[in-house]
Parts: C-alpha cells; structure tokens; sequence
C-alpha cells in the first residue's frame, strides 16, 4: 500500500506511522484558568481517551518519518483502507520552508 | 500406434557398440513412457532417486510426472490414517503426493511432487512413514480409526488436562504427521524486491495471455505471473485449436510477440500468493527449485511484492473429486491430471484406464488415453447417456461405458487392482489399475476472496463463482466460472483491454483468438453413498462419515465444519476438498449449497517458505546495525558490545586476564571514581531546537521551563506523556537566544521527535520554532571522574578555561580544541563525579577516541563501556529506562518537584488524577541486601516481612541491580509502595523464578555522594 505524501509523493506504507483519529481537538487550560477542575479534567480527559469507533470513512494522524517527518492528515476508510485524500498538518513543512530561507 | 512401451525390455539398453549401458539416456526403463509426444525433451535424460531407489526421467518432466512415467504408484502415507497414497493432480494443488526433498541442510519437507521440476541427480524420499513406505507400522492407525473422528482432539483427549501434554499430544504428534524439517540452518538465500505494473495478470493459460497480450498492445506496463514453470496453463495439457491453428502454435505466436513487447515483463515460476491493501501482491519465484542447489551469487527464492493499479486473474479452475469408498487408493487419479500426464509429458498412468465422470470434461480424457494409444477398461458416467461429442468415439474404439457410479476400489500398497461399479440394483467388477475421476470443476476464485469477498454459488457449472473482488481486480475465464476455452480467449482479452483502458493506457487491444466453443455439462454428483472409508480432504484424511458427524454433532456451519473436523486446514488448504465438503454437509442438512454458503481463503495461496519471508534479514543481517562513531576504536582495544536497539555499543573493554565480565566493570568504574574515564554516549538522541519561540516550546514539552534558562547553561528535563506518565528524560541546553539543544534516552529517540514534531506542527503550528534529528551528526563522549579536567587541558587550546570558576557545573559552551577544530563541550555528569561531555562532528569520533586516550594516558584514563556506566548511575539513583517503563509519574521516579507551577504542560492535568496522585504509590527507593553477600537481580518482588508472598502482599520490584564497587556489595533501584516513608525498613524480598528469598533494607536510592560535591569540584 502506498500513501502519497504531500512533500514526497506516493510512498510505500512502511515508511509512515499511524497516530490515529485527527478530531479531537487539544483543549488548553493555563495554570491559573478559571474553569473548574473537574470540568478541566473531562476535558482532557476526553482528549486523552475518549475515540470513536469509526467503521468508514475518518480523519486520521499519520507521521511520514521515514521521509519528510512531516504529520499528515489523512482521509481514510478504516474498512477497505483507501486513502481518499492526504494533507499536510497546520504546521508541516514549515521547518523546510525555514531551511530553504536560511 | 503409438508407443505405449509397456512391452519393450525394462532397465537396460543396449548401445551401439553392443555394451549393457546402465539406467542413464533412455527411456526404455521408464515403463509408463509414451515413445512420442508430450513437452519433454527426450535428447535431455536425468536421473534421480526416490527412497533410494535411482530411476530416469526427461527434461521437463516434473517428479510427478517421472514417477508416473516409471509406473510408481505408491508416493506417500496419509497425515492420520497412513493409509498409502498416490499422486493425485498434476498441479499445485496436489493434496498426496508430498515428498521430502533433497538431503542435509537443503531437506524441504512437504514438497509437491507435482510442482517440482526433475532435475539431475534430484533425490526425494516419502514421508511419515515407518520403517518404509510399503511396510508403515503407523498404518495401525487406520484399525483405530474410530478415535480418529472429526472432533477426535477435543473428545478424547479432554481429561485429564495434563496427559494431553505429556502423552497424547506427543504421541498423536508422532503419530500423525507431514514430513520432517532439516532442523539445520538453511545454507541458501533469500531476496525480496520490488515490481511495479499498470497491469497484474495471474497465471498464463488462454485467459490470461489473451489479457496480457490485450493489455500489452494497449501499451499498459504488464506483469505476467505463472506459477509452472512453463507458459500456457491448461493449454500444455488440452491441446485443442485457436484461430485455426493448433493451441501450442498458437501459445508459441502469442509468447513471441509477448516477448517483443517492452512493456510486459514474464515471470514464470511465480506463484502469486496475496493480495493486500492498495493492489499489492505478493508472489514467490522459485528461482534455483529446479537445480540440485543455486549456483554461487544465486538465491534459490525470491519474494516479490508487485505494486499494481489492475490486475486480472486468470487463476483457472479446479477439477473436484467424486467421493466414494477407496477414492483416495493410488492410481485413482484426477481425470484432467491423467490428461496432463499423457499429453504434456507422455506418461501414461495405467495400463488399463476407467474414467468415472458425472460432467463432459471428463470425456476429454477418455479421448486423450484412447488418442495415445492406451487402453479404456470402462467409462463410467451417472448420467447414464454418452455426450455427443463423444459418440463417434465411443462407437468407434467401441467403448465400454457403464451409466452407474463406482461404489468400491480394490487394490494395495501398489495402487488400484479392480473397481466395483454399480448400475441400477447391479453391481459388477472392472479390473484396472488408474481411475481417473471427474466430480466437475471449482473455479479458482481464492485470489478473490482474500479481501473477504464472499464466492456465490452457480447452478449451472455447479460451482461457486468469485463474489465481490478486491479494488481493481477483475476474474476472468475458468477462476470466474468461464469454463469453455472460448469464454476465456473472449473474457481474457476483454479484461485486459479493460484494465489496460482504465490505467490510461491508449493503444489498440487488437481482435479476441477464438476457438470452438465446447459446451460444458454437469449433473452434480459429489458423493456415491456406499459403505467403506471415502476421502474428502485428502492431505488431513477427512472422510465424508467425519462430515456428517460433525453435521450430527451440531457443528453444521460451514466455518464450524471446517475447524471441528479440520477440512480444508492442511497445506493445501482444502483446494480440491472444500466445496465437496460443503456440499456434502448441505445434503445432509437438507438445504441447498447455495443456503449453506462455503468458508472463504486467506493468504497464502501457495505454501511460502519462511525463509523467503525473511530474505536477507537473517543473522547477522537480522536488522541493520547501528555503530557508534568510536566502534571501530573500540572493536580493536577488544570492547565486548551490546545490542541497544539497533546500535552496537561497547559494553565493557576486557584488558588481558579478566576472565570475567564483573571484573572488567568493576576496574572501569573504580578507574573513574578514582581517576578519570570516557564513554562513547552518541547514541543519545539530540534534537536541534531553534526559533524565537523555542523557549516557549519546551517550555510546554517539558514539566520544567527552559524559556529562562541562561544561554550557555544546561538543565535537566523531564517530559510526560498526555495521560501524566513520564516519557522521557534528558539535558537540555541553550547554545544562543534562538537555539536549543534537547537530549533523549538512546531508546526514545524517535518516538520522542515525533512526539516533539507533532506537538510543532499538529499541536502549536503557530510558534516560530525549528526541529531537526543531530543524534547522527554528533560524535559525544563523556569524560568523566576527578582527573577529568587534567585531561581536558591536554586535549583543548590553552586559551580555553576549564577551571571551576571558568566553566561550572551544567555549563555549555563551544571550545576550540588543541589543533584548531571546535568542538561543544557540556558541563554535565552521569555518573556523579566531576564529568564533562565533549561533542564533535561524527566523522570526528573515532580521531577523537584516540585523542582523549592520548591526553589522559598520563592520568591513566580507561574507556568504560554500558554496563559501567549502568552501575554508576544506579550507585548515583539516576533513573533510567527500567524506571521509566511507561507506569511511572514524575512524583514516583522522585521528580515531582521539577514540575513547574508557573506554566502549563503536556501531561500537567492528567498527571494530577487521584490514583497518579495517590499517596500508596510505589516510589523509587534503594535497596541493600542485609547479608552483604546477597547476589540482588532485577524483577524480585519486595513484600513486607514476614508475610506471605502473594498477590496480595506484593508491593513492588528490583528495578535495575548492580554490584557497587564503591560500597562492595550488591545494590538496586526498586519501584516500593509508599517507599519514600519506608527509609531503613526491613522487606522480604522474593524471586520465585530463580527460587529466592532474603532480606533486605530500604534506603535512599543515592548510593554515593548524596550531596553532589564531587560532581560540582
Ligand atoms: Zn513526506
């Protein structure tokens, strides 16, 4: 199976990682937040634990380290395993952008 | 007439000067060889050997077909009932005749006699027999048949639980069984590569070169795989005429302009054996099986993975046996097998041959033994009426033909003597000595079904057909049910243009072959319902009574049948068997095949050898091998070294007349503490961190901040995972404003940068931070031990001030070495003493080695190796892996203090859950033995004294253990229930693995200069 990587084109499977579901979004609580700490910790809590089960299409973390180290979004179908689509993460390619201006 | 050479004299020949020659260049010994005709090349005779006994075949022979051609009946012994077996196919999916093949280290168990090429000097033996095939004391087994019903595991043996172990399963085992393995390591190897393709076609009969050559003209990039070692399928064996010419002309244009075409590539002796996601095959060539062992350089085995956007599988079909009583007798045969025999190789597999055939195709090989000269003893066809086909045949070699079913074979070891067959209510006895039988034919729909597509049943070629395909598969021709010779020129060609059409490809396909269609009738007959033992699963010796006890039983599914009775589980995966099996089952529940459905396959298609799965990733080869930049250094002064990971490191360096490891170790540490020493740590991971934000970002990586730590200082960091439970440990520094340099433990190195590459970019993309992976670029060595700064002066430019006051403790700096090169140099100790570590380039190591060894010569510097290093951080309560093991938080490794209260961090609300806080917790603490002799070892459980050890009363475990040279006796690291509170209690202290049992103290876990002074001097 290949997966086409945004910075490295179609690649062999092997050379990517999986993290798995990409919604979940981080919740960010400072020291001094004014939430409670039980609200403060299902939250995180939920983050932390709480996916779900998906049987079709989903949204998912993969990591092409053995290629570009770039984290990658992937569109895929967790039953037939196809790839709908690849993008890169908010923040991928930045560190190339930054190399190529030094 | 053809020559059936039965009657010309056997075993020698004479030559043309008139002496004997012994066995070697005729075929006059070989009593079944037919004088012309077949694909053998008769200018090329080889010999070889079965059981001993040496005979001659020709080139292109298989072992099958040889021992055919040498009127050998008797191959094999059955898997419970040792009953004598035969060969039974002419294929892959040959279920009997499983040989052993070759001697010594190169013995290969299980062999099909069938796909193995003759080649000189082959030597092959039977199997699971004793003391010899035609005298097998096992064949008892066949008078205890009784407990050797289906289910028989799960019956008899049940009680008591451990006579199954210790004398059933041992016995059966014996008892039953396959051939043996070498139990030598395999002298030969193994590759693996890659193949990529617009276009996969599986196998090479008409269907599948009408699609290849579709596809090929089209232009598409081909691959055509075959697993026989020659190109044309059923084409090499039923002959027959396409586009007005004969089928192997045909074959031969077709091959050429295959062979023309750039585009296609051809790969004989290549069994595709998966499917997998994203159309990747896997296919095992058999590269050097057909010589006595591959030339020098060569593999005998290749595994290839084909990467393709279409394929089209042209697999073929199956024939099926009928069931009935002695149907598993040698010289009862397949009839298209008895077809291949006589026409591909010229071997004629009985002198006097009876067909029983419930379909047309069966009456192809009546035409084949009658065409090559041979002799019909009977056709016998349930349908009761010759086809049309057939009738000037029969009429004109005036035929034999019986409208009834053969309800008994009667023979021996040697194979087939008469057959009862039964008409209406009367029954009479045929004497022959081959059987070729024909229940129909399965198409071959295994490479359809990987990806759980379900086979649908059709009624009119009685059979089931390929359900729903994998993406981008399309089966053609007989594997999809298109049995006529016709349908698969026609839907092969179709495919190929399809597939090629669909892949971009824009050429011209061209026109179909064609050739006359032959009808294809069938009236189902899976089983003659007579008394006596009548084999469905061949290679597992399951009969139809184990059938319809399993269905008495309850176990009527046909995934239950399958497991209960082990249908279809032997090697060959039940490919002649399953679908009897099945059907038999319908019938005895009542319900039709289609309602009772079939079990489906699963890679591999053909048996792979585990070798070829391994490759070259074997021995030494196993995985790669990291070095250190020092290896070579340390490989000469005689380092003993370790696998970490993949890195090699150097574990301990033995001088002359250590005998032992602890000796070494102990003379490394002490050499430190008392002097100085230097260790190769370049297989910490360190990460370049840089940006503006890069304070901010481990800031919120580690619990501790580094956004104020001063440039040119080091600090300590520790990482938790999300869920609160440490992940990793390390220094930091901060080389300039913008510029961090993080380090990881040898082992989390990876995980780590992509945790912090995650954390970057998925997490925070908004901070201006940079990471990238240094751990190969830097050569790092730790200098450490009271003598370490005398060693620096000699090794840094005199302009350099390395004292105390110049470069403190956790300092950093870059220095100009003595010579001119730069080099960074921390100020940071593992081991507690006064230690700096000094970084270069990694081209620089090994020069590097070498230099810090000459500027401490005069201090008597010693390199110390892993396991050193290991003692003294235990004496100095550093945590490491066996500390951090991923159940650990920051509070129980002793840290919790580090976590700042100032900022967030990942891991920080997690960490604060009730049970991560709880207060029983178990804590690293030190552990001394009372006798100060003890030996401690890692994982001894620690419980209270004087109770009992249990479950219950566990409170803990030896961690990592060593023996201090400082302290002279025996330490660990243990992780103890509320430990902290425990400082100088008493504890047992349990190994019931290595059955011992002693006291010992809890204590601080900083064994040596609890205040730190000497780290600090
Ligand atoms: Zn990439």
């Amino acid at each position: 199976m290949r997966i086409a990587c945004p910075f490295c084109g179609e690649r062999d499977s092997s050379e990517f990682s999986y993290l798995g579901d990409a919604s979940p979004k981080r919740p960010n609580f400072a020291v001094d937040s004014p939430n409670s700490p039980a609200e403060i910790e299902d939250a995180v809590f939920d983050y932390v634990y709480l996916r779900a089960n998906v049987a079709g299409d989903m949204r998912e973390y993969w990591y092409h380290g053995g290629g570009c180290r770039s984290w990658l979004i992937a569109e895929r179908n967790t039953v037939t395993h196809e790839f709908k689509s690849v993008t890169a993460a908010p923040g991928a390619g930045a560190a190339l952008a930054g190399q190529a201006g030094e | 007439m053809s020559g059936y050479t039965e009657t010309q004299p056997l075993g020698r020949t004479a030559t043309a000067d008139g002496r004997a020659s012994p066995d070697r260049s005729s075929a006059a010994n070989q009593s079944h060889r037919l004088a012309n005709g077949g694909l053998i090349d008769r200018q090329a005779p080889l010999q070889f050997s079965f059981d001993g006994k040496s005979m001659s075949g020709f080139a292109g022979d298989t072992l099958a077909s040889a021992l055919v051609a040498n009127g050998v009946k008797l191959v094999a012994r059955s898997f419970k009932y040792h009953r004598p077996r035969g060969i039974m196919t002419a294929g892959s999916e040959e279920p009997s005749a499983l040989v052993e093949m070759r001697t010594g280290a190169r013995k290969e168990a299980n062999t099909r006699a069938t796909t193995q090429e003759l080649y000189d000097g082959l030597v092959a033996s039977s199997q699971n027999r004793w003391p010899s095939l035609r005298r097998d004391f096992m064949a008892v087994n066949s008078l205890l048949s009784p407990i050797f019903v289906a289910g028989f595991y799960y019956k008899t043996f049940m009680w008591p639980a451990k006579f199954w172990e210790k004398l059933y399963e041992p016995a059966i085992r014996r008892a039953a069984g396959l051939g043996e393995t070498a139990h030598l390591p395999d002298p030969d190897h193994y590759d693996k590569a890659w193949a990529h393709c617009d276009v996969l076609v599986v196998g090479s009969g008409a269907t599948g070169l009408s699609a290849a050559l579709a596809a090929g003209r089209a232009g598409a990039r081909v691959i055509l795989c075959e697993e026989d070692s020659h190109i044309g399928g059923r084409l090499l064996s039923d002959g027959g005429e396409i586009d007005g010419m004969p089928a192997l002309d045909w074959l031969r244009r077709v091959t050429d302009e295959l062979a023309s075409l750039p585009n296609v590539r051809i790969m004989a002796r290549t069994a595709v054996f998966g499917v997998y996601d994203g159309g990747d095959f896997g296919a095992l060539e058999r590269v050097n099986d057909h010589v006595p062992q591959p030339a020098e350089h060569q593999v005998r085995q290749r595994l290839w993975r084909i990467a393709t956007r279409r394929s089209v599988v042209g697999a073929g079909a199956i024939e099926r046996p009928i069931v009935f009583p002695g149907n598993d007798r040698p010289g009862v045969m397949m009839a298209a097998a008895v077809r291949t025999y006589i026409n591909r190789f010229a071997a004629m597999p009985g002198k006097r041959i009876a067909v029983f055939t419930n379909n047309d195709d069966g009456w192809r090989t009546v035409e084949a033994v009658v065409r090559a000269g041979g002799e019909i003893a009977a056709v016998i066809d349930p349908r009761g009426k010759v086809p049309a086909a057939y009738r000037a045949l029969a009429d004109r070699s005036g035929l034999r033909v019986l409208p009834g079913q053969v309800v008994d074979v009667k023979g021996g070891v040697d194979g087939v003597r008469s057959i009862t067959v039964a008409t209406g209510s009367s029954t009479q006895n045929i004497d022959t000595d081959c059987l070729a039988a024909s229940g129909g034919w399965n198409p071959n729909v295994a490479l359809s079904s990987f990806h759980r597509g379900r086979p649908t049943w059709r009624e009119d070629i009685a059979a089931f057909v390929p359900g729903v395909s994998p993406p981008g598969m399309i089966m053609a021709g007989a594997a999809n049910g298109d049995l006529s010779l016709d349908a698969c020129l026609r839907t092969g060609h179709a495919a190929g243009a399809m597939a090629a059409a669909e892949t971009g490809a824009k050429g011209k396909s061209g026109n179909a072959a064609k050739a006359a269609d032959e009808a294809f009738a069938i009236q189902p007959l899976w089983q003659v319902k007579a008394k006596g033992k009548a084999f469905v699963d061949f290679q597992h010796d399951v009969t139809a009574s184990d059938v319809t006890l399993a269905q008495r039983e309850g176990f009527e599914s046909v995934e239950h049948l399958k497991r209960y009775t082990t249908l279809g589980m032997a090697t060959d995966q039940g490919k002649n068997s399953n679908v009897t099996g099945l059907a038999i089952m319908a019938d005895a529940r009542g319900r039709s095949i289609a309602e009772t459905g079939t079990t489906i396959y699963r890679p591999p298609y053909a048996p792979v050898a585990i070798g070829a799965l391994a490759g070259h990733h074997r021995d030494q080869n196993f995985h790669a091998w990291r070095l250190t930049p020092s290896h070579h250094w340390a490989a000469e002064r005689g380092a003993v070294f370790v696998d970490t990971g993949l890195w090699k490191r150097a574990q301990w360096f033995p001088l002359a007349g250590e005998t032992d490891w602890l000796q070494s170790v102990k003379r490394e540490v002490l050499a430190v503490r008392n002097g100085v020493g230097f260790c190769d740590v370049s297989t910490l991971g360190k990460v370049d961190v840089r940006g503006a934000d890069a304070g901010t970002f481990l800031d919120r990586v580690y619990i501790n901040g580094f956004s104020k730590l001063a440039v040119g200082k080091a600090r300590y960091g520790l990482m938790l995972r999300e869920d609160g439970i440490v992940m990793d440990d390390g220094t930091t520094s901060r080389l300039a404003e913008d510029h961090y340099l993080t380090t990881t433990t040898t082992a989390k190195a990876g995980p780590v940068t992509q945790h912090l590459e995650f954390c970057r970019q998925v997490l925070w993309p908004e901070l201006d931070v940079q990471l990238s992976s240094a751990t190969d670029q830097w050569a790092q060595f730790s200098i450490a031990g009271p003598r370490t700064r005398d060693l620096l002066i000699n090794l840094v430019d005199p302009s350099e001030d390395v004292s105390n006051e110049g470069f403190p403790f956790m300092g950093v700096r870059e220095v100009m070495l003595r010579g001119g090169m730069k080099a960074r140099l921390f100020r940071i100790s593992f081991s507690g003493e006064m230690a700096f570590e000094i970084a270069v380039p990694a081209r620089y190591g090994e020069a590097m080695a070498r230099n810090i060894m000459k500027a401490g010569e005069p201090f008597g510097v010693v390199p110390y190796g892993t396991e050193a290093l290991g003692v003294m951080r235990i004496e100095k309560g550093h945590v490491a892996g066996p500390e951090l093991n991923g159940m650990t938080t920051a509070s129980d490794l002793g840290l919790g203090g580090m976590a700042s209260k100032k900022k967030d961090f990942i891991g920080r609300i997690m960490a604060g859950r009730e049970a991560l806080m709880a207060p029983d917790r178990q804590v690293v603490v030190g552990i001394k033995p009372v006798d100060k002799a003890r030996r401690l070892r890692s994982g001894a459980h620690v419980v209270p004294k004087g109770a009992i050890p249990g479950p219950e009363t566990d409170q803990g475990y030896l961690t990592s253990v060593c023996f201090s040279p400082v302290l002279d006796h025996w330490i660990a690291l243990a992780l103890v229930e509320r430990g902290r509170e425990r400082i100088g209690e008493i504890v047992r202290i349990c190994d019931p693995l290595r059955n011992e049992d002693y006291e010992a103290e809890i204590c601080s876990p900083v064994f040596y200069d609890p205040e730190g002074g000497r780290q600090r001097a």
